[in-house]
């Protein structure tokens, strides 16, 4: 056994790239509570302080304090960065120092050069010259390949939010691997695999020893970043320090290279917790050196910057970059995945104070630790950060290795991979089946020239009839606008590392995404069950609706509105799935619009479920503002209908509550009277049965 | 027992998380004889308004979301529920049947020695009871609520003989429950209870003149100010210490 690995239990892991195995025979479940957590140290609190004063320094200048705009970001491209080299136990920052954002102009020069320029600052034009004339970027590539039909439903927003001019992310590299194997062991791996292809070159044949090539490159670059920073990373990580900095270069290498729309983390907490637990035992550090390993390691998580438009920014209201980290979760053999690093992880909303970013994200079982429940529970009311999934769920098609993209997309760390795939407007779709094809904004002529409604009133059978029609014709532009899009993606714009750090052979998402279902459910109930009037202009194009009379509404559990909603996700589906996808995707769509709602709304004209044009969509899976009148409970099996195995890339809803809708102060209730009068409190805790899941 | 077939429901709440341990899926029975000056639902007041609504109709929407209700139940309140005795019996009945903890949040004003018999039905399918004891003084009673306050003595009397756990629940007001004398009288009443197992200090909040207006009444308790809620921390700590004081004697 290496000499970094003794003590750890052997295992096929040693013999493959195999991290879960290393998990699995190495991790110590913790159903403890959280009174062994440490505060900040003084380093930790000062370096703090320095990041506060520098997001101070940033929002002053307008959201931008430093942009580089000359040096193409790679991996290598830029010499150590710190924020102060003697406190940071963990380090690397993106260019040379921290809130100096990198140019990547890979994924599409023009919008390199916009951010720039929206910010005050101008790239250098030999760049701009080189990315023109010399070196094809993504963006450029897509646009030659686009039809007429696909620019005008971009256009009209019909299809909104396409990765064709940025990085499409939602890619997780095992990021893990760097610190258990070494990139050495992991070059050697790869070399295997270019070795071992098939050997008549059709053109797959021929991409996949490109990109193997690729991938090996990236890795001998990554072992020189860690050199750039005084590490040798060529081999394992030796102890918890090590596998957190070993982890972080290898998430550092990627966000180097890619701007992507999320560039989430994985599931590290339970790896490096094997880590921690060996270095406890020996001696080698204590508690409050891992927590401050931890602190920094999320500080620099803090600090991911890329360059970007405001549309952008308003697309995605703010500047999120998803380092989505997801922790927790349970073991296909029933142990719970929860560590003590799960907690620390999570502590660094205490340490560090409340943030967004990175993501941590609770995979939630009705079976984690009763202790760990209390602890997210209390940890969510003072931060409200944390974001919860649903693992038991999830656990029975991803196993117990994976991992969440961005914000819902889930996929089996380092053996799956997503094409992000934005998402599909389906309330403008219904309008446009109504309008037969004419946007209704610009009165063009958009979708196909189906026989538009002529009637005052709307008939449910006739909308519906035409609704699955458009639906059909938008799947199609669709997933080939996609087909498009991955394929310039992989072509110009390759994740070199992030695939480096995955299996040799991938499983491809192919994601597709729902804009306004919450409408589209509600006008559609609106049609069928009160009356609703067309307005039109002098075009004869409706532009406007009349809602007489009251309609069952998405978000109270009521199936006569639920139904509609499930069916439309499941028809969508269905026309998405009868498309050909590019290499070998496997299509699933999500219901996840969590903030781009209010763009998506702004670009759709009124809908038959009385909202007015320009107003926001619901986010996600969201019953609509102010519709869902029966209690949370109510509106959440509204959400929960939906169907999962049609949207497997994940369903949200976004919850907002008082903190005081959430239950009273332990302090007011059960607990302390029967402290003080001595009496037995469990009569007041109701028996249920267990199993009555 | 007769076979009541509708309630007066005034509406429900799918997510409860104040009444009673849990989420729990609430019940407004709609009409109450109590006229309290705080009152903040006075839609309720009303006996012969509210929506009918079967046993079944209720446990149906109870049992459509029940995995959220798996550390809760189901409670009702009002309203005076009990002021709808036989549907109210037959709804925690059947709810027990099906094994949902039963919750009752009342003032206990309709209680009556006379219908024991009625009351023992209701007890036995009663998990836990919120008493809302509206003032400790007799004639405070009175002017608070338009209510006298012997029933609801007899109604803790008689939850205490039948073992069913309660927690006391009671808004301090300013000038009108948040006194020595009242808070001390409260202690007093509650000492010897063996049954209660919790105690909770509400302080005032004004959130009910929205309502007067929209049922254009007036607001019995123009110009008192809301509690702190630190004072009623106070209030609790000082009612705690007189039953201790009792039961130490």
């Amino acid at each position: 056994m290496r000499q970094e690995w003794t003590t750890f239990k052997g295992g096929i892991w040693e013999k493959e790239i195999n991290v879960r195995d290393f998990i699995q025979k190495n991790y110590t479940p913790y159903d403890g509570d959280d009174s062994f957590l440490v505060g900040p140290t003084e380093a930790t609190k000062e370096l703090w302080a320095q990041v506060m004063d520098l997001t101070e320094q940033e929002r002053a200048k307008g959201g931008v304090l430093d942009m580089d705009t000359k040096i193409i970001s790679t991996i290598t491209s830029h010499g150590p960065g710190y924020l102060n080299k003697d406190k940071e136990t963990i380090v690397g920052f993106q260019t040379d120092k921290p809130f100096k954002r990198s140019l990547q102009p890979y994924g599409g020069i023009r919008m390199a050069v916009k951010a720039c320029e929206d910010n005050g600052y101008h790239v250098d034009p030999e760049v701009v010259d080189f990315f023109t004339k010399h070196r094809k970027t993504h963006n450029a590539g897509v646009f030659d390949a686009y039809t007429p039909e696909m620019r005008a439903c971009r256009s009209s927003h019909i299809i909104t939010g396409l990765p064709d001019a940025y990085g499409r992310g939602r890619i997780i590299g095992d990021y893990r691997r760097v610190a258990l194997y070494g990139v050495d062991r992991l070059i050697e791996d790869k070399q295997e695999q270019k070795d071992s292809t098939r050997t008549i070159m059709y053109s797959d044949v021929t991409r996949e020893r490109e990109e193997l090539s690729e991938q090996i490159r990236a890795l001998q670059e990554l072992k020189e970043l860690g050199q750039i920073y005084g590490f040798d990373i060529s081999r394992p990580a030796a102890n918890v320090q090590e596998a957190i900095q070993w982890l972080y270069f290898g998430y550092l290498a990627a966000i180097k290279e890619q701007n992507g729309a999320a560039m989430s983390l994985g599931r590290t907490s339970t790896f490096i917790d094997i880590y921690a637990e060996r270095d406890l035992a020996n001696g080698t550090f204590t508690e409050e050196q891992i927590q401050e390993f931890v602190d920094h390691f999320i500080m620099k998580l803090r600090l991911v910057k890329f360059a970007r438009t405001p549309e952008y920014n308003a697309l995605f209201s703010g500047d999120p970059t998803w380092v989505t980290e997801s922790i927790g979760g349970m073991g296909i053999d029933g142990r719970s995945m929860v560590t003590k690093m799960s907690y620390r992880y999570l502590h660094t909303l205490e340490n560090l104070g409340t943030a967004p970013e990175p993501n941590l994200t609770v995979l939630w079982s009705t079976r984690l630790p009763e202790n760990f429940k209390r602890f997210c529970a209390k940890t969510s009311i003072v931060s409200s950060s944390i974001q919860y999934e649903n693992d038991d769920l999830m656990r029975v098609t991803h196993g117990d290795d994976y991992a969440i993209a961005c914000c819902v997309s889930s996929m089996r760390v380092g053996k799956e991979m997503q094409f992000f795939g934005a998402r599909a407007n389906l309330a403008k779709c219904l309008l446009y089946a109504i309008n037969g094809g004419i946007d209704e904004v610009s009165g063009k002529q958009v979708g196909p020239e189906y026989r538009p409604i002529t009637s005052e009133y709307l008939d449910y059978d006739e909308v519906m009839k035409r609704f699955d029609d458009m639906m059909k014709w938008l799947a199609r532009v669709y997933v080939n606008t996609l087909n498009i899009i991955h394929y310039m993606h992989d072509k110009y714009c390759y994740e070199r590392i992030q695939m480096a750090l995955h299996d040799k052979k991938v499983t491809r998402w192919f994601a597709t995404g729902i804009a306004g279902l919450s409408v589209v459910a509600d006008s559609l109930s609106a049609i069928k069950y009160a009356k609703v009037k067309t307005i039109r202009n002098e075009k004869g194009i409706v532009v406007d609706y009349q809602v007489e009379g009251d309609f069952p509404k998405y978000g109270n559990d009521d199936d006569r509105v639920d139904d509609i909603a499930y069916d439309i996700v499941h028809k969508f589906m269905n026309h998405i799935k009868g498309n050909h996808t590019y290499r070998g995707g496997i299509p699933t769509t999500s219901i996840l619009t969590i903030t781009s709602n209010v763009v998506y709304g702004k670009a759709t004209g009124s809908t038959p479920d009385g909202r007015k044009g320009g107003e926001p969509f619901a986010p996600g899976a969201n019953p609509m503002h102010h519709r869902d009148s029966h209690g949370a409970v109510a509106s959440l099996s509204s959400v929960s209908k939906l169907p999962f195995k049609d949207a497997q890339d994940g369903i949200s809803n976004t919850f907002s509550i008082i903190p005081g809708a959430l239950g009273k102060d332990d302090a007011v209730f059960f607990d302390d009277i029967a402290f003080e009068l001595g009496s037995d409190c469990a009569c007041c805790e109701p028996s249920y049965a267990e199993d009555e899941e | 027992m007769a076979e009541l077939k509708f309630g007066r429901i005034h509406s429900t709440e799918s997510f409860g998380t104040v009444d009673g341990p849990g989420v729990r899926f609430v019940v407004f029975f709609q009409g109450c004889p109590m006229r309290c000056q705080y009152c903040h639902n006075p839609d309720t007041w009303e006996m012969k308004s509210g929506t009918e609504m079967s046993v079944e109709q209720l446990l149906e929407q109870y049992n459509r979301n029940k995995t959220f209700y798996r550390k809760g139940g189901i409670t009702a309140t009002g309203g005076e529920p009990l002021m709808q005795l036989e549907f109210l019996t037959e709804l925690f009945a059947a709810a027990k049947e099906q094994g949902i903890h039963t919750c009752l949040d009342t003032s206990g004003i309709a209680y009556r020695k006379s219908r024991t018999e009625k009351f023992q039905k209701l007890f036995k399918v009663t998990d836990l009871v919120l008493l809302d004891i509206k003032h400790s003084l007799p004639e405070g009673h009175e002017t608070l609520t338009g209510q006298k306050q012997e029933h609801i003595l007899e109604f803790l009397d008689a939850l205490d003989q039948a073992k069913i756990p309660v927690v006391i629940r009671h808004v301090v007001v300013p000038g009108i429950t948040d006194g020595d004398e009242e808070l001390t009288a409260l202690g007093r009443i509650l000492a010897p209870h063996r049954n209660i197992r919790g105690l909770e200090i509400l302080p005032y909040h004004t959130m009910g003149i929205a309502k007067y207006k929209n049922l254009g009444l007036d607001y019995p308790l123009e110009g008192v100010p809301q509690m702190e809620p630190e004072a009623a921390k106070q209030a609790k700590a000082k009612i705690l210490a007189v039953i201790k004081e009792c039961r130490n004697k």
